[in-house]
């Protein structure tokens, strides 16, 4: 990932040719924050509503009037624009942190709690009531499973089609293929669940449950996702790169390969990474298809598998120690998608070019 | 590579392009091929389902269009605001130390499965939100949004706030990719102009993300009109034409419906539910369309053009 | 501890592929003839009532102490689905809160290769209105069926309502406003309660027994789970929900006749041995006529009946054999206690005269042929 440094624009104005208005000194905003925090504080005291959300939900509002008045009053309307849209930007990055945060908070708590080894590494053959035996292994690995093969389906078909999009896609079809990519990116999971449900039951009879039912599902709702996100980094690649590589005389496959997938690689694992992200957690679709088992299955093609997110609802659903185990299977997940955010990460560093932009 | 094998690889991304196609046509197909029995039904014939309280399919599909767009609509509109400042945040105004890693958490997030927003909107937002449900009816009341409140908070408010959290991360994600893209010229140029950080945002930034962030809305759209299980799990549905955003038993979204009729269904009242997702595949292609005018009003800004 | 510390050596030895989490131990079970269940060997599998879920759960685990060579599985798909499953085949049975229906019979015909559906009522369990009321410290707060329905119709909206504070003298109820919460899935519970309500409630429940709830603009919660999770949130909530789930939450004694009865396993076994057979019952289709406006003194007559349908007929022996060794097992004297523990589904055993019928029942499966 090239992550650009934000540049900062320098605080201290030059002097001469643009004349400057003078700027806030640099205690300005610590003071600014210090001072609405104590008097909301003082407000809310007296007004006998003294919580620490109060608190801070009115220091953020009276610091962004006051800082904005008082830049306003000194430095004029650009600066001041600039400041309050500093305080907005942050307050709203609060403002979204605080359910990310507790959600985050509630399931490591919840979860810790039941994940041990044996926990991990035990099925639930046999468990019933309120034994507190059992675990995640063959949901782990049906989970894994399921999102391999949907990644296996749905990679290939989605680098393709970016690729014919971005490069070789002119007139009607490949207007017809984009707009039918956007579409599909709108296609809800459970509808992709009866897809693929109505396709395997009449193929195979009614009763015919597979992982591969849940695979296809997913990949349905994955492809889009790959398509989208690599045909985003693909265009980003800059035109004179491919020029460049034209004028040598290179083909224009080998262009692709050689200069245009080695720039965006980095983009493109993101991407992936983010689709297989988007359907690891989908709940209905597998609901719908692959149902739920009590012991490993390793046949993607054959029988009911136990899956993470299916495993965490139905346990819910039982109540009791189940909604412990719930806990477990979502931390769980979260893990195993930051094992394989991290090895993203690590392949994209090496396969990133070596010069930055 | 010759020629011939150049000319090869076009054919097979073309390929790639046409199974496209060829896979969006079979969903429509079999959603179609098992709506037609309900589509087709005599009305007395679907009456005889127990949930099916309508005089036609149109009307017993109508209020649940309704719940879904409300449902996703407000979701977005708390959502792309927060989602496009984080990203911002994460691009443009965070110290590059702290960028990486919260965009990192961000990313993490897009991946907890909805069973897990649901289970944390019902456990612990519903009674966070309580007590500024119970302010807004009682100050704000004389609108009829926030009239008539009634605890606990399994209203449609609380599911379009989870589903704005749900959508959050997957938005977030992609316009930061993006923010992140603008070409480094454009940004200098500006802060050589004399351009403030917010000018520099406004200029340069935004022009060049535009269609991206959109494409990033849509896709946060897409989740929050066909997400099942978290509004499954916090509210109270009902099938009304409603605007009482607290009230409970007012709305209920398509694929929540869908989740919650298919255990017991059987025959026609499953051809009933698949048609229902059928109107709601409609309203995602409808979406996208408008979606797409947009974005293609914006598209001279990419780098393959 | 030591189970503990011998499952995390197990998990060692066998962490290349996982471990079951329990070792299966064969065990003379009483209960189950051990003749018959000797040729029991090879998987079946079951889908069908959520309900069922959790007793069914203990009987497959158990099973296996007695039939060790035998796996089942069930998926709780629902009622509908576990019916439409059995009678295409998909399953060997099929657990459903509702007996089938005539054409389902008719279907079921072809399906079991000319015999006919088997319906054995193997799982009762109570419902119980529930409700969150900490302040009241009454063991159970007496309800009539009346009161339930103006409560769940919304005729009464507090809880010191007089028609509730006349039925339980002596008990300090709060000035709080009453929340009824319903299922918002279809499910055999609502139609149980709702069937309740229409059979003794009279004029005070004017809708139509329904497995949907026929009131708009309530608060209600997705299954189980959903509705219990609501009323243990909300103070002042009543819900109504399987009798095992109530955890600390309050539950009503009902009314019947003139005493008020607290939900027990005994008290629900009692209305189902007091009730008549369906009209189209037979010696292999057991379809309880619930009798639910009974006086039986000691009855608790909001009950849910979930039947375990199975073909008389089976294509192979081997399926024969299975689902008659897996259903005894069920309907043993052992297989209903293990249901009936209050932390595997708290339901209420079946009466020696039912199962001596449902046995008779179970050993009319034949093979085709």
């Amino acid at each position: 990932m090239a992550a650009t440094t934000p540049l900062e624009p320098s605080l201290a104005a030059p002097s001469g040719l643009l004349a400057s208005r003078p700027r806030l000194p640099r205690w300005a905003v610590p003071s600014t924050i210090g001072f609405s925090f104590a008097l909301s504080a003082v407000v809310l005291f007296l007004a006998d509503s003294l919580t620490i959300p109060a608190v801070v939900a009115l220091t953020v509002v009276l610091y962004a009037v006051a800082i904005s008045v008082w830049s306003l009053r000194v430095e004029g309307t650009r600066y001041a624009a600039d400041r309050t849209a500093t305080t907005v930007v942050t307050a709203a990055f609060g403002i979204a942190l605080i359910p990310l945060i507790s959600l985050l908070w509630t399931v490591l708590q919840n979860g810790a709690r039941v994940i041990n080894f044996t926990f991990l590494n035990t099925n639930m053959v046999g468990v019933y009531g309120e034994m507190t035996e059992g675990g995640i292994y063959h949901a782990i690995w049906g989970t894994i499973l399921i999102t391999l093969a949907a990644t296996a389906i749905s990679v290939p078909i989605g680098i393709l089609t970016a690729i014919y999009l971005v490069e070789y896609g002119r007139g009607a079809l490949a207007r017809g293929v984009t707009f039918f990519v956007d579409v599909m990116t709108g296609i809800p999971s459970i509808v992709a669940g009866l897809f693929a449900f109505s396709l395997f039951t009449l193929l195979f009879g009614p009763a015919f449950r597979a992982g591969i039912m849940g695979a296809t599902a997913l990949a349905v709702l994955m492809t889009p996702v790959v398509i989208r996100s690599v045909e985003e980094m693909l265009r980003l690649v800059p035109n004179e790169l491919r020029e460049a590589s034209y004028a040598l005389g290179v083909s224009k496959a080998r262009t692709i390969f050689k200069v245009v997938l080695r720039t965006a690689i980095g983009g493109i694992v993101t991407g992936v990474m983010l689709a297989i992200a988007r359907v690891i957690g989908e709940t209905a679709p597998l609901l719908l298809t692959v149902g739920l088992a009590a012991d490993m299955n390793w046949d993607l093609f054959e029988g009911r598998m136990a899956t993470l997110p299916v495993f965490a609802y139905r346990q819910y659903q039982q109540g009791g120690i189940g909604v412990d185990r719930a806990w477990g299977a979502a931390l769980t997940l979260i893990a195993i998608v930051m094992l394989l955010n991290i090895i993203a990460r690590l392949i994209a560093k090496y396969y990133a070019p070596k010069a930055s932009r | 590579m010759n020629l011939l094998a150049a000319r090869w690889f076009e054919f097979v991304a073309t390929g790639a392009g046409i199974i496209i196609l060829v896979i969006l046509a079979a969903v429509a197909a079999f959603l179609i091929w098992e709506a037609t029995p309900a589509l087709t039904a005599d009305i007395s014939e679907l009456q005889k389902i127990s949930w099916f309280n309508a005089d036609s399919f149109l009307a017993f599909v109508a209020p649940l269009i309704f719940g879904t767009l409300l449902a996703s609509l407000l979701a977005l509109l708390v959502a792309v605001p927060l989602a496009v400042s984080i990203a911002l945040f994460i691009s443009h105004y965070a110290p590059r130390k702290f960028a990486g890693p919260l965009g990192y958490v961000i990313d993490l997030l897009a991946a907890i499965p909805s069973v897990v927003y649901g289970l944390w909107g019902a456990l612990w937002l519903a009674p966070v939100i309580d007590p500024v449900f119970r302010w807004l009816t009682s100050f704000l009341g004389f609108i009829p949004l926030f009239a008539d409140y009634q605890p606990p908070a399994k209203n449609i408010m609380t599911a379009s706030l989870v589903l704005a959290v749900m959508i959050l991360p997957i938005i977030t994600a992609v316009s930061r990719e993006v923010f992140l893209q603008t070409p480094r010229l454009h940004e200098e140029a500006a802060l050589a102009l004399g351009a403030t950080r917010w000018e520099l945002v406004r200029m340069a930034v935004f022009p060049f993300g535009r269609s991206g962030v959109i494409s990033a809305a849509m896709l946060g759209l897409g989740r929050a009109l066909g997400e099942t299980m978290a509004v499954l799990m916090i509210l109270s549905p009902g099938t009304l034409f409603s605007f009482f955003l607290l009230k409970p038993g007012q709305h209920q979204t398509i694929a929540a419906n869908i989740a919650s009729k298919f255990p017991e269904a059987s025959g026609v009242s499953v051809s009933v539910l698949i048609a229902t997702g059928l109107a709601l595949f409609v309203i995602t292609l409808l979406v996208n369309m408008a979606a797409r005018w947009i974005v293609s009003r914006r598209s001279d800004f990419s780098g393959a053009n | 501890m030591a189970s503990g510390a011998v499952a995390g050596v197990l998990a060692l030895t066998l962490s290349a592929c996982g471990a079951d989490a329990t070792e299966t131990t064969p065990a003379a079970t009483g209960g189950s003839d051990n003749t018959e269940t000797a040729a029991a060997s090879g998987a079946i599998a079951g889908a069908g009532a959520s309900s069922q879920e959790k007793a069914m759960g203990g009987w497959i685990a158990t099973a296996t102490s007695a039939l060790p060579d035998l796996t089942v599985t069930y998926e709780a798909v629902g009622s509908g689905g576990g019916r439409e499953q059995f009678l295409g085949g998909g399953v060997q049975f099929a657990g459903t809160d509702a007996a089938l229906k005539p054409e389902e019979k008719e279907a079921a015909v072809e399906r079991c290769y000319g015999g006919e559906a088997v319906q054995l009522p193997l799982y009762i369990s109570p419902i119980a209105v529930v409700y969150n009321l900490p302040s009241v410290d009454a063991a159970n707060l007496n309800m009539s069926a009346e009161t339930i329905a103006k409560i769940f119709n919304g005729d009464i909206t507090k809880w010191n309502d007089d028609a509730i504070a006349a039925e339980n003298e002596g008990v300090d109820l709060p000035d709080l406003d009453i929340i009824p919460v319903n299922r918002s899935d279809e499910s055999g519970t609502t139609e149980n309660f709702t069937e309740y309500l229409v059979d003794v409630a009279g004029d005070a429940w004017p809708h139509e027994a329904s497995g949907d709830w026929p009131r708009s603009g309530t608060q209600s919660g997705n299954g189980t789970s959903g509705v219990i999770d609501t009323v243990t949130q909300t103070e002042g909530a009543i819900t109504y929900a399987d009798a095992s789930r109530a955890g600390s939450l309050g539950t009503a004694a009902l009314k019947v006749g003139e005493e008020y009865v607290p939900f027990s396993a005994e008290a629900a076994a009692a209305v189902v041995d007091a009730s008549p057979r369906a009209e189209d019952a037979s010696a292999t289709n057991i379809v309880v006529e619930l009798d639910r406006a009974t006086t039986a003194s000691g009855a608790y007559p909001m009950v849910l009946i979930s039947y375990s349908v199975a073909c008389s007929v089976y294509e192979t022996e081997a399926d024969a054999n299975n689902v008659k060794a897996f259903l005894t097992y069920v309907a043993s004297e052992a297989g209903q206690a293990v249901a009936a523990e209050a932390d595997v589904a708290g339901s209420a055993p079946i009466s020696a005269a039912l199962r001596s019928e449902v046995q008779a029942a179970i050993d009319s499966i034949s093979v085709a042929g």
